[in-house]
């Protein structure tokens, strides 16, 4: 085990041992905070109530990469090969941003309803604008000596977004996806916490309402694993993909 | 034969070089040497077409041409290899970029690769093999580029001195046995000597041809010749004094 693994590994130990003695020292009742113990016997325990949850939940997660992605890339390469479909669009990215998702979210719901579609787009309009900057950022750092290297060679705009842009690019593009799926399941879990009949969100808000706090920090514990997990196996693609660095 | 009349350059208020002459015969190894930021690179640039020339005419075969783009191979101080493809791949990327057949210019690499001591490394990446070799890989590119004109802007000047020297070989190779035409920018007056034809002196901006040396005798030169170790002088002293004006 590499050593700042082990050093991540033992700092999440001390804490959960922390939090684990002050529950038992003080006596905290479950519905107020309950011990790490506890929630783990449940986020185990009841599996067969949460996975159905997160099924939903990571099924919005995933449609919303793949949209973002359908979106984040032609619109990058569109904005790269166009400055002025940057300068045009630049301003409604970052409004798209600076509005909070908690604001448009009961939008989402009244106009896409309480299935998915909804969690979908909220999930695709968090992670669409990293990939999108970070994809931008990486096509405009390429050097400017291989681009004259391409242009000396006669290789128009897609030979050399293909050859040369692209993969100068993927370092970028897989931070911002990194970054990106980290961040997906708040999108889909605002949503559900607004209107939703299925999903992690939907039942921590069930569950919090019974005072069931412990299968709130379950659903918690398994949002996070989702989260890890994504982003762990984007790194597994991002080693796969760039293997000459 | 490259002709070149009254060529101007100017960057807003910075006039680069006015009305700069060259001439370069068919199958000729003429070298421009001159201090730092005299507008060497800037002229191999308007040469090439990347930046538009401000006056004065460019002829080549007594033809009257925008630039050398379609005629000439251009080679840089930076080997400017993708990290991404093998070594190979690099090697072909002229090709692929121009649509050539891909079997005979495979053909052709794979005989370059064996003439210019790269055999059995074709399928490496850039990253796990040594400068002189990238650079070397950098001249089967430029071989493969198929043109009668050959332009280097410091090919070596990155490399140590026994890989230089080596390389030296490989670069009066490129005029001798490929029949190429070639330019070539140097800091380095012994390299000059060794390799050049002709040897231009130039001053720093405008820049101008300061003074011009015909050099005879078979090839690489050993510099131990008086005639060529008064050139080095001269040279040497004209630089420093328009490096010091």
């Amino acid at each position: 085990m590499k050593r700042y693994s082990f050093v991540s590994l033992l700092v999440v130990l001390i804490l959960l041992a922390v939090w684990e003695a002050a529950c038992r020292g003080l006596q905290v009742p479950d519905f107020i905070l309950p011990a790490p113990s506890r929630i783990i016997k449940v986020a185990v325990f009841q599996a067969a109530t949460l996975l159905p949850h997160a099924g939903t939940t990571a099924l919005e997660v995933l449609i919303g990469i793949l949209i973002s992605l359908m979106v984040a890339v032609p619109l990058s390469i569109a904005m790269f090969s166009h400055p002025s479909v940057e300068n045009a669009l630049a301003p409604f990215l970052v409004a798209s941003q600076a509005v909070p998702v908690f604001a448009i979210a009961p939008l989402l719901v009244v106009w896409l309803g309480y299935g998915i579609a909804s969690k979908v787009l909220m999930a695709a309009v968090i992670i669409f604008f990293p990939i999108t900057v970070n994809l931008l950022e990486g096509f405009k750092s390429c050097d400017l000596e291989y681009r004259i290297l391409f242009q000396l060679m006669g290789a128009g705009f897609w030979k050399t977004l293909r050859l040369l842009y692209w993969p100068w690019a993927l370092p970028q593009f897989f931070a911002g996806l990194k970054v990106g799926v980290s961040v997906a399941t708040i999108g889909a879990v605002i949503g559900e916490w607004v209107g939703a009949q299925q999903g992690l969100g939907y039942l921590m808000i069930q569950a919090n309402a019974r005072l069931n706090v412990d299968m709130v920090f379950a659903a918690i514990l398994w949002l996070s694993a989702m989260g890890l997990s994504l982003w762990v196996f984007v790194g597994f693609l991002e080693r796969k993909v760039i293997n000459w660095r | 034969m490259l002709n070149v009349s009254r060529l101007s350059k100017r960057f807003g208020e910075l006039s680069i070089f006015e009305n700069f002459n060259l001439m370069l015969p068919q199958n000729g190894f003429t070298v421009l040497i001159g201090p730092s930021g005299c507008g060497k690179s800037t002229l191999f640039n308007v040469l090439t077409g990347v930046v538009a020339r401000d006056g004065g005419e460019i002829a080549w075969r007594g033809r009257s041409v925008s630039h050398l783009r379609e005629i000439s191979a251009y080679m840089q101080q930076k080997d400017l290899l993708l990290p991404w493809f093998s070594l190979m791949d690099n090697a072909l990327l002229p090709a692929r970029v121009a649509g050539a057949d891909m079997a005979q210019s495979g053909a052709k690499a794979v005989a370059l690769f064996k003439r210019l001591g790269l055999a059995g490394f074709e399928s490496y990446l850039p990253g796990a093999i040594s400068g002189g070799m990238k650079q070397r890989c950098a001249l089967v590119r430029t071989l493969m580029f198929e043109r009668d004109m050959v332009l280097l802007d410091e090919p070596l000047s990155a490399l140590d001195a026994i890989t230089r020297r080596s390389l030296q070989a490989l670069l009066l190779m490129l005029q001798v046995e490929f029949e190429k035409s070639i330019l070539m920018i140097t800091h380095d007056i012994e390299e000059a000597l060794r390799l050049a034809d002709e040897i231009l002196v130039l001053s720093g901006r405008p820049m101008r041809v300061l003074d011009r040396f015909t050099l005879n005798g078979p090839k690489l030169r050993r510099l131990d010749d008086p005639e060529l170790i008064e050139i080095k002088e001269y040279v040497l002293n004209l630089l420093l004094y328009t490096a010091s004006k």
